[in-house]
């Protein structure tokens, strides 16, 4: 029983050193470092709400898929009276998100998503970077 | 109320017999309580079709011009190898085209001469009845549509199709694709592909690309459930063929002879 301080002590030194990032974070306020994503300068505007994009855009791209190829409806209309094309290739990728590497690609490996196969037909920003358009 | 097994039975009976005798009077008379408008009224229904004048085709023997047009817009690659070459619309010899309308003077005449073939949109497509996916389907309109996406890369669509009107892509046919049309999206390893009849231009009200690049109306495109349409016009007039009838596929695709 003798080791008993030097057991104690080892303990709550263990046990320190162990929750450090917890008790760290909370004193300093520190928060996780957030991807750095270039967003789109042509537009300001996305089609949904940002927090819904950022949590849920595989959800509605699978919509518009299934509306566009099986149900014919290639055209999206907005409450605020806006409306665009259903289109992956032509307003996602071509009018705002052109940089994929700098926004799709940050994210997903920030996230630890594997890449999605979405992009071996939906390429067009690797077409533009490759000068593979008219 | 008290009823007997021998009331219940009777009972039963005759209203049976009530029940015969009036669909009986209904079938005699032709007198149906369902409103007889449906029929009158004017028919939203769309069946796309094509004819391809084969007279005026003769004249661009080989054209490659609608090829050319639908490989531009639809990112079809360009693979040299014919085991491995992608097609949507290409030209085949008469002989292979029709091998039933073939006689020894046929065989003098139009033996190899080129023949515009492609996708046949057939009433009763064999190509959807083996996909075991879903891939693809008949549209209401007509048009035998693939979802890429859906496609696992089985080929049972290839093996049935009997017009050859489907291909696989063997490699990423990416690298093959000259020029690329960034508005269309291309394909990936693994996926069947085939003409889709331009479903995206006729969304936008267009006509198809082949339709547009083949010289002097020699390719009509329309709506065949349309009796005012120009198709239904050009077929009412003259006499035309599909590929193959005897196979029961029913082909949307009409060749003018």
């Amino acid at each position: 029983m003798r080791e008993r301080a030097l057991i104690g002590g080892g303990l709550a030194l263990f046990l320190i050193l162990f929750t450090y990032p917890l008790w760290h974070a909370a004193a300093f306020r520190t928060e996780a470092k957030q991807p750095r994503l270039q967003l789109p300068t042509q537009s300001k505007e996305c089609v949904a709400p940002i927090p819904y994009m950022r949590a849920d855009h595989m959800r509605l791209l699978i919509e518009w898929r299934e509306d566009a190829v099986r149900r014919g409806v290639r055209r999206i209309h907005l409450a605020n009276g806006k409306s665009y094309d259903a289109s992956l290739t032509r307003t996602c990728l071509g009018e705002c998100h052109t940089n994929k590497a700098e926004f799709c690609d940050r994210c997903h490996s920030y996230s630890g998503v594997s890449t999605p196969y979405c992009w071996d037909c939906h390429h067009k920003p690797q077409l533009v970077a490759a000068g593979r358009t008219p | 109320m008290n009823i007997t097994r021998k009331d219940f039975l009777r009972l039963s009976g005759l209203s049976l017999l009530a029940f015969a005798g009036k669909k009986a009077v209904q079938a005699v008379t032709g007198l149906t309580s369902a409103p007889a408008t449906a029929a009158a009224a004017p028919s939203k229904a769309v069946r796309w079709g094509m004819v391809i004048d084969l007279g005026k085709w003769r004249e661009q023997a080989g054209s490659e011009r609608c090829g050319n047009a639908c490989s531009a817009a639809h990112n079809i690659p360009r693979i040299p190898d014919p085991a491995r070459e992608v097609k949507w619309i290409w030209n085949q010899p008469f002989e292979q085209v029709f091998p039933s309308e073939q006689t020894v003077y046929t065989r003098q005449t139009y033996a190899g001469r080129p023949i515009p073939v492609l996708c046949n949109h057939c009433e009763n497509p064999p190509c959807v009845r083996v996909c075991p996916t879903g891939a693809t389907w008949k549209r209401e309109d007509g048009i035998v549509m693939m979802d890429w996406h859906r496609c696992a890369g089985c080929k049972y669509c290839i093996v049935a199709c009997p017009y050859g009107a489907r291909s696989f892509n063997f490699s990423d046919p990416v690298a093959y694709i000259v020029p690329v049309n960034p508005e269309f999206p291309t394909r990936c390893k693994g996926v069947v592909e085939k003409c889709n009849f331009c479903a995206e231009r006729l969304a936008e009200g267009k006509q198809p690309v082949c339709v547009e690049a083949s010289p002097d109306k020699s390719m009509i495109f329309g709506n065949l459930a349309d009796p005012q349409s120009e198709i239904r016009q050009v077929l009412g007039a003259r006499f035309s063929i599909r590929r193959k009838p005897e196979l029961g596929t029913r082909p949307n695709i009409f060749y003018m002879v």
